[in-house]
């Protein structure tokens, strides 16, 4: 059965981007337009994992990943951050709320499904 | 679909654009306002970020230029002043300009590169902006260079998790999985500090891994499996054991040495469980000095390196016995010396023949053997399995495909069928050209497929088998069919059919062979244009080879490619008119009959002759070639099979079989139609090497035209 991956951006040419490579490659697509949509959604819908921006207006990604982390359908699920900051505070911040893994902005598709393919295992 | 993402990226940033003007407006009222510095800060960082994902890489670079500046001010670094917020809003309307642009369009670079001074200007002197600083990529693709794939090195890893890495949803196996795939690796867990029931907390990781891993690629490769988790994991990579290692004993440390090494065992304690007389690792555990799995793993590790040591050094041998590379032209040069030596063979058995001494004659006889199995050694020697031709198809029907929009599927068989180097090379041309023509005009579109019950994955399929001396090269494909009408109309208009003509399918088939013909409606870019059937026949018949078609309508064309093993020398037919010899290759004579003036009386003047019942043309060669001498009373007719039809060529005497070094003809006689070449008899003169098939072409449209006028 395919991956269901969701992805949360703010940024609709984004989430159509990533969208678009990841179901090429064969995954299953949910998309979140920001961190309380997303976690609104992740709160019924099991998936297998998450991208997420982290800035993005109503809730922000990191605030989206401290939610996912403390909720129970989707605890345990890899999370990737979308990030274009690649200074290591923000990286850091990610990773102590309970971030798997990251990809810097701009990205490649190829990049995109090297990164997801490794924390899917 | 990707086009979309760039329309919506266009829309996006539009907006983005515009937001960015009303802040910089009401920036430029309240200067001091935090809120609206971070809003363009967070605009310009936007912009540029899915800029560069989207291909625009200038609106990406200039944008950071902007963006850096607005950091500055975001960090109470610098002050918004008028001029900085007259520059901010140029860059709004150039990066404006920059979005608009049409692809591939230049847009006055100088316009930027102005505003950009500006900015540089405005920044306090010691930080200057880097550029391109923050466009690093995350990620490296995994690349092997080809001289560390030579290069094997065994490395210790232990892997320490962090207690929660499974709630950070890493799953440690995967991490371990991933290392298996760079090589061969030996993993064991160690338990020793799982906690007592009621200390274990089930969500934490307790177990590490020691993994021995035997890889080609280096250590940054196996650094980059624990890219995600090197921060919060304690990872230990040691380089045990690698090709290049000097002493290359075959044997491994001793196990004590391995766990003082990691750590594990102290030089003290080694010393004093040596002192007692027992297997050692028994003796670790017995007296809880190691925990078992410890010394399991180091065990393991021995046991590891220990046979990757062992088979390094056993397969250079192995392979120095199977095989050795030699330059092509030192075989050719064999091929040719070959080559000679059976002409002089061919001298010799003809002068001892003539001597009719016994001795001689045995001697003869024996080099004549020899004289053979040298030429079928040396032969052999050139020939190559066809399979690695096959396998460049396959790659080429999966782009064609893809660029045509169908699919199909390409199956092989018979890729470990051997032919000559020089033919495989040669064959490769022909072979992409039916290919393509397969793809493009025999197999249909998946609609069209699923229309007529057929599956809407196309087939082609490419063999290759033995056939005597020759090799069949099978291209088949699954797909319409070739049209015969169409055929036959388009021949006829170009006139390459009489009107009244009854020709039969392969007559009607053959024709695609034509120079130029092309029934496609239109020409796409893969074929269609009707330069490629003719160049393909042009092709196998320079191998000597020829070329047959088969088609049903509505399920599929085959061509079958008839192609002799070598190019160097052939078994032919000797044959004399007047006092010329002519070789003609045995692959395609079928018999030899007389032919009696009486027989030529009775055919009135029409050559046909009667061989069992079965009314067979023939071409008088001595008319042909305007040889004079006096013709004998009883001629032979050598009865070949061309391209399936059956043709006599009429000859004065045959000699018998001959071996034929074949010799190719000067640029003088490159053109000459039904000559393939030459070779050196026995006795030192030359022999022409008829090529049939021309012959018989030439001699069709000789009678043609001289019909037609």
């Amino acid at each position: 059965m395919a991956k269901l991956i969701m992805t949360a951006d703010d940024s609709a040419s984004v989430r159509q981007m990533v969208a678009f490579t990841l179901k090429q490659n064969g995954y299953d697509v949910i998309e979140a337009v920001d961190g309380r949509d997303a976690l609104n959604k992740l709160a019924s819908q099991k998936v297998d994992m998450l991208l997420t921006d982290l800035n993005m207006p109503n809730m922000d990604g990191i605030g989206l990943i401290k939610g996912v982390r403390a909720g129970t359908l989707n605890k345990f699920i890899p999370i990737v951050m979308l990030t274009t900051e690649s200074n290591d505070s923000k990286k850091g911040e990610g990773k102590a709320a309970g971030a798997t893994g990251w990809i810097v902005k701009p990205f490649k598709p190829e990049q995109l499904i090297a990164v997801i393919k490794k924390v899917l295992g | 679909m990707m086009e979309e993402a760039v329309a919506t990226y266009r829309e996006e940033a539009g907006e983005l654009l515009a937001e960015l003007e009303t802040s910089l407006l009401e920036l430029e009222e309240t200067p001091d306002d935090n809120d609206l510095i971070n809003r363009v800060f967070r605009a310009m960082h936007t912009i540029k970020g899915s800029g560069a994902m989207f291909g625009f890489d200038e609106i990406a670079s200039f944008t950071h230029e902007v963006e850096t500046v607005f950091d500055m001010v975001r960090n109470g670094k610098m002050t918004v002043t008028k001029r900085l917020l007259d520059l901010t809003l140029k860059s709004r309307d150039h990066i404006s300009c920059l979005l608009n642009a049409p692809v591939g369009e230049d847009v006055d670079r100088s316009a930027g590169d102005e505003i950009i001074a500006g900015l540089r200007q405005l920044l306090p002197q010691p930080e200057l902006p880097q550029k391109g600083s923050s466009e690093i990529p995350s990620i490296k693709l995994p690349e092997v260079s080809p001289d560390e794939l030579s290069n094997e090195s065994t490395w210790r890893i232990r892997f320490r998790p962090a207690p929660n890495i499974i709630m950070c949803g890493t799953n440690p196996i995967s991490l371990i999985n991933e290392l298996r795939g760079l090589g061969t690796a030996q993993v064991v867990a160690q338990f020793d500090e799982i906690p007592q029931l009621d200390e274990l907390v089930p969500e934490s990781c307790h177990i590490y891994w020691d993994i021995i891993l035997t890889t080609s690629r280096g250590e940054d490769a196996i650094r980059d499996v624990f890219i995600f988790v090197e921060d919060d994991c304690d990872i230990k990579i040691e380089l045990i054991d690698s090709s290049g290692l000097i002493d290359r004993e075959e044997g491994y440390k001793k196990l004590g040495d391995i766990l003082v090494e990691r750590g594990d065992l102290s030089p003290v304690e080694m010393k004093k469980v040596l002192m007692l007389q027992k297997r050692f690792g028994e003796l670790l555990v017995e007296k809880g000095i190691v925990s078992p799995e410890k010394v399991q793993s180091a065990l393991v590790e021995q046991q590891h390196v220990k046979s990757v040591r062992k088979e390094r050094s056993e397969a250079p041998q192995q392979e120095a016995a199977a095989s050795i590379r030699v330059p092509a032209e030192k075989l050719d040069q064999l091929i040719n010396l070959v080559g000679e030596m059976v002409t002089v063979q061919a001298h010799l058995s003809q002068v001892s023949l003539a001597g009719g001494d016994a001795t001689f004659i045995a001697i003869s006889e024996e080099v004549e053997r020899l004289t053979n199995e040298l030429r079928d050694t040396a032969l052999n020697i050139r020939m190559l399995p066809i399979g690695s031709t096959f396998s460049k198809f396959k790659r080429l029907v999966r782009d064609l495909s893809g660029e045509l929009g169908k699919e199909i599927e390409m199956e092989t068989f018979g890729a470990e069928t051997e032919l000559d180097k020089t033919v495989i090379e040669k064959l490769n041309d022909p072979l992409v050209h039916i290919i393509r023509n397969s793809i493009d005009h025999g197999i249909e579109m998946p609609e069209v497929r699923c229309a007529a019950g057929k599956s809407a994955i196309g087939k082609v399929y490419l063999g290759a088998e033995h056939s005597g001396d020759s090799v069949l090269i099978t291209i088949r494909d699954d797909g319409a069919g070739l049209d015969r009408d169409a055929i036959r109309a388009k021949a006829l208009e170009r006139g390459l059919l009489p009107a009244n003509s009854e020709a039969s399918d392969r007559e009607i088939y053959s024709l695609i062979f034509a120079p130029g013909f092309s029934t496609a409606a239109k020409v796409t870019s893969v074929s269609g244009r009707g330069v490629g059937m003719d160049v393909v026949k042009r092709g196998i018949e320079g191998l000597r080879g020829s070329i047959g078609v088969d088609s049903v309508r509505g399920s599929g064309t085959t061509i079958t490619l008839k192609i002799p093993l070598t190019l160097a020398i052939i078994d032919s037919l000797l044959v004399k008119i007047g006092k010329d010899h002519f070789v003609l290759p045995l692959a395609s004579v079928e018999e030899c009959v007389e032919l009696t003036r009486e027989d030529i009386k009775n055919s009135h003047g029409r050559n046909l002759a009667n061989v069992r019942g079965a009314i067979v043309p023939y071409i008088p060669l001595r008319q042909h070639f305007g040889i004079i001498e006096q013709r004998p009373e009883i001629e032979q007719i050598v009865i070949a099979d061309i391209h399936g039809t059956k043709v006599g060529f009429v000859v004065d005497h045959v000699v018998g079989e001959h071996q034929t070094v074949i010799k190719s003809l000067g640029k003088m006689y490159r053109d000459v139609k039904g000559v393939s070449g030459a070779t050196i008899l026995g006795d030192g003169t030359v022999a022409l090497i008829l090529d049939m098939g021309t012959l018989l072409q030439t001699i069709e449209l000789m009678e043609l035209s001289t019909k037609g006028s």
